[in-house]
Formats: structure tokens, sequence, C-alpha cells
């Protein structure tokens, strides 16, 4: 399914803000796998689902999808495959567009954009009946700008929209950080029954140990560019958060470095 | 007083026909400039360029013979071409939007001379030529220039309505949230850029007929007017319609700003001051314009206020106290 094979990436080559962040990451991901990523900041989560969502080119290593090689594939051709949700809500969905504005651009993702009309009469049907399945209301505000959403509305709009042309992967960058603990465990509920339902791949970087234990069937730790800890089935299920502090220490030799993964 | 007894109310009445019809032609060109600056979020200075080329382009062409439909169609592909310039230098070549397009105007400047065959300035005879506007047949331009206007708002009402349309709108909105749903944004950078250039070429190619000649200067200042249109008009619609404002309307808004734009101006002119500052007007205009949606946010959430606001809690907890 997601071949990651020994990836790097260097920021600011050669200047004085020189900055390693990939140094050699694998992973392998089989159809179906929802997995979780956790490290402490820098350890770099998000600059991995950058690499694989084509933000930049990585500078050795390849990424395959589907056994296809997509290394070379800039970010708006890879989008017809993946499924995208990020940490700012401001960055997943057009704010002076309506919400269904939004979604008809996000199922017309990796097909060609010509002259037929932005949106169908179906279409907008299909909408409001997703929506209402999201139970947030915003089935009856489908020609609201989506400026006027809260960031959970919006995050949950963004998930739609990542879903609503099934994705081969589908990538969550700590898509609940901004939210306030009971939104965000809404929208990790929303979460986990979109990829349910549809089956979907994903990967799911979170700052919260216990929503990385919580979900998912496999779960990642990182630390310094590298994947350290790969852990899968039996053994995830069992896992608690003082396994995976352990567990961190005696793989990197450092304490943990972030409070907030721990405290949450 | 003699200033005033000078100061004849027909006059202004006389001229009014006159400022209607270059309204809505500035306005045709305003709309190019609405593409750019408020649907790509783009501020695109080649306008000043490309007006004066689809002058430039009309003019010449019609003196060659060509009829006039055929100049103007060549008129907006010289634009459309000005534009496809402006895109170039900032998605293949990375250059930031206003250089880029203050490159491609300053360019044009040398391409316009050119195409005039080194003149800066050539006439066009409204007796010689069947002109579609000129300011011999004032009421036959204003029809004219308005049907160019409806027609023009319809299909750009169409084409932002479209896939593509949609494609572009999201890209002057969120550039990220677009690329992660597959928009190739340089692609639709360079076709709006391309488009808004075509409308303004457009525009350009009814003016020189319109007044009867082609000058080199004559788009100096043009994304000034443009930004003056979209602005008055903007500001204006929202006054009236406030929330019934939907995309055609603003289209029509902006044909209406030229419009009141011209109208101002033909009271300036009647007025008998100098036409020399009608540039620093302008700018004086745009500049109060642009001014009035933001001082009338800050009226209402100022720290002024709420510094008085908070002297009155202040009181009313000591009242208390006592």
């Amino acid at each position: 399914m997601l071949n990651i094979i020994d990836i790097h990436k260097t920021f600011n080559l050669g200047t004085i803000n020189e900055k390693s962040a990939l140094n050699g990451v694998d992973l392998h991901l089989d159809k179906g796998d929802f997995c979780t990523i956790i490290g402490g900041n820098g350890a770099g989560k998000s600059t991995m689902l950058n690499a694989v969502a084509g933000v930049w080119p990585v500078d050795r290593g390849a990424i395959l999808l589907n056994g296809q090689n997509i290394t070379g594939l800039p970010e708006h051709k890879r989008a017809g495959f993946l499924g995208r949700v990020f940490q700012d809500p401001m960055t997943g969905t057009a704010a002076s567009m309506e919400i269904e504005e939004n979604l008809a651009l996000a199922a017309r993702r990796g097909k060609s954009r010509k002259l037929g009309w932005g949106i169908t009469k179906q279409e907008k049907e299909k909408y409001r009946e997703l929506l209402r399945v999201l139970d947030l209301g915003l089935e009856d505000r489908m020609t609201s700008k989506v400026g006027l959403l809260s960031g959970g509305q919006r995050q949950a709009l963004t998930l739609l929209m990542a879903t609503l042309q099934q994705p081969n992967l589908l990538l969550l960058d700590e898509h609940t950080a901004a939210l306030d603990p009971k939104t965000a465990e809404k929208v990790l509920r929303v979460t986990d029954q979109i990829i349910e339902e549809n089956h979907l791949t994903a990967l799911m970087v979170t700052h919260n140990m216990k929503d990385a234990i919580a979900h998912g069937n496999r779960l990642i730790m990182m630390h310094d560019g590298r994947v350290i800890l790969n852990i899968a089935g039996e053994e995830k299920k069992k896992l608690t958060v003082a396994d995976l502090l352990h567990q961190f220490e005696l793989v990197s030799g450092e304490e943990f470095a972030s409070d907030k993964a721990i405290l949450a | 007083m003699s200033y005033f007894a000078a100061l004849n109310p027909l006059n202004l009445l006389n001229a009014l026909p006159g400022c209607i019809a270059q309204g809505i032609i500035w306005g045709i060109m305003a709309l190019g400039v609405y593409v750019t600056f408020r649907l790509l979020d783009f501020a695109d200075l080649t306008v000043d360029g490309s007006f004066a080329t689809g002058c430039a382009v009309t003019v010449m062409l019609t003196l060659a013979g060509v009829p006039i439909p055929a100049a103007l169609l060549v008129a907006i592909f010289a634009g459309l071409l000005a534009g496809l310039v402006t895109g170039l230098l900032h998605t293949a070549l990375g250059i930031p939007p206003i250089l880029s397009g203050i490159l491609t105007q300053i360019a044009l400047y040398s391409v316009n001379l050119h195409i005039m065959g080194m003149a800066a300035n050539m006439a066009l005879s409204s007796q010689k030529y069947n002109l579609l506007v000129s300011l011999m047949n004032i009421p036959k331009s204003i029809l004219i220039a308005g049907l160019f206007a409806l027609a023009l708002i319809s299909l750009l009402y169409w084409y932002f309505g479209t896939e593509q349309g949609s494609s572009i709108r999201a890209t002057g909105c969120n550039p990220s949230m677009s690329k992660a749903n597959g928009i190739n944004i340089n692609f639709t950078k360079v076709l709006a850029l391309s488009l808004s250039n075509g409308l303004v070429g457009l525009a350009g190619g009814l003016m020189a007929q319109y007044q009867g000649f082609s000058d080199i200067n004559m788009g100096r200042g043009a994304i000034v007017i443009g930004l003056a249109a979209v602005i008055i008009g903007e500001v204006l619609g929202e006054a009236i319609l406030r929330k019934h404002m939907n995309f055609a309307l603003r289209l029509v808004f902006v044909i209406m700003g030229g419009i009141i734009y011209y109208i101002v101006v033909g009271i300036v002119l009647w007025l008998k001051l100098n036409s020399n500052d009608l540039k620093l007007f302008t700018a004086i205009i745009v500049a109060a314009f642009l001014a009035v949606p933001y001082i009338q946010g800050r009226r209402k959430n100022s720290f002024g206020r709420t510094a008085k606001a908070s002297l009155a809690a202040l009181e009313a907890r000591k009242d208390k106290e006592e």
C-alpha cells in the first residue's frame, strides 16, 4: 500500500538555519492500516506527512503508493490519491467560499477541471445527506461561507472533503491539536467513523499519547527524523502511556520532550 | 464670485452622458481588475500597459483596414498575452506578484510604441470608420458599451461558476487548500491573469474608439481607476444591498463604480479644477474609499471606545462598593 523507503530531507542546506528533518525514514503500511504517529517536537512527524503529500521534493529515498512511485509527482498531482486534514483549521478549507462549494471542489480532487458546472443539483443533495450524518447542523447552512464556521466544524468539514472521493491514503496532521478537548474528541470520533466505514488507510500525527494508543491498529514513534518504534496488532492493544515513555527513553536515550503529550 | 457665476449646472448635465459612457468602458476594465485583485488576490499592475496595448492594437488594425470586431478580438488576445507574461514571470520565475506586473507594464511601453509605429499617438477618425463607440455619438456609445458590459458580466458569472472558474476562486482564497485538492495553482494563476488582461485589452480597444485616438500614455493610472471602480462599487453595493449581494450583482456594481468614478471626475472638471490634478484627485478618492470599511470597523472596535467603556465599568463597581 504505502512504502516509504529511506527518505531524507534537510531544510536550508548550507545555511546557518540548516535543519536535517528526516534522516532515513522507513515505513510500510498495508491496505486498511490506521497508523498513529507520535514523537516530540521536531521529531519529523509532520515533515514525513508533508513528504508523502509532496509539499516539497525529498532529498533522497522513494515513496510508493499502491506500487506506484510517486516520489517525483508534485503536490497537486498526488492530491488525486491523498486526502488531507491539517493542524490549522484555516488551512483545509476556502473561507470565502460556501460550504457546498468547498465540498464540490474536493469532490473533483484528482480530476481535470473543465467548463462543466462547478456544482450540480444532485451533488447538493448528496452533500446535504453527508453533512446530516456529521450531525453538526451544517446541512441547513450549505450556502454559508466556511469562514463563519468554528474550528471544530471546519475540521469535520475538511475530513468530509478529504474522504468525499475515496483517497488511497488519508493524512491527518495533528488535526485536533487546535481544538478544545471536547471538540477534539468529537472530531476524532468522526475520524474513526469515516475511516472505518470507508476502509481507509490512514496516517495520523498526534501530540496526544492517549489518542495515539486509543486509535488505529498501528503506532509509530519518531525521533530525530527516524522511526524509532513500530508497534502493531495485539502489542498495540495492550500499550499504555507509561510503556510508551519507557520505550522512548530506552530507544532514544533521552527523556520525552513534550509535556503536552504526556499530560494530555 | 465670478468663479461661481461661471459654474453653469447645465454644463454639468450636458457632460453627464459622456461621463456615463466613459464610466462603463472603464468599468469593463475594472471587471478585469476585479478578477485579479478580488478573486485571485493578486494586485496586477500589468493593466496600465495592457490597456494601452488594447488601444494601440485596435487603432492600428482599424487604420490598416481590419474590421472593428476583428481588431477588438486581436486587442483581447494581445491583453491575454500580456497577462500570460506576467503569470509566467510570477509562476515560472518566482518573481513576486507586484513586481511581475510592473515588469510587464514597463516592457509594454516599448511594445506599444512599436505597435503604433513609434508614434506617441495615432488618430482614428469616427467619420472615416464605422466605430462601435464614439464621443461623437454618446447615446449609441452608452448602449453599445452597456451591452458589452452586460454580456461580459453574464460570461464571467457563468465562467466563475464552472469547475475551472471555481478552481481560480479557490486559488485566490486558499492556495494550500487548493493544492491539497489537486488544483495546479500555477496554472490557475496564469489563467486568471490572462483572462483579466484580455478584458483590459478589450476595454482599451473600446476606449481608443470612443476617444478617437490611441496614446502611449492612455493606460497610465488604469490600475488605480480600476481599483477605484471595484472599491466604490463594493462599498456602495454593500451599503445598498447588504446581505443580498451576490456575485452577479458584485460585477454589476463594479461597472456602477466605474460610472460613479467618471461622474465625480466630470464634477471635478466642471468645477474647473486643473485637469492635470486629476491623478492626484483619483488617488485621494481611492484612498478614501479603501479607508471607509477599515475606519467603520475600527469605530465599532476601537481602544478609545473600550477605554470609555472601562471607565463606566469602574464607576459602576465603585458605586457598588460604596
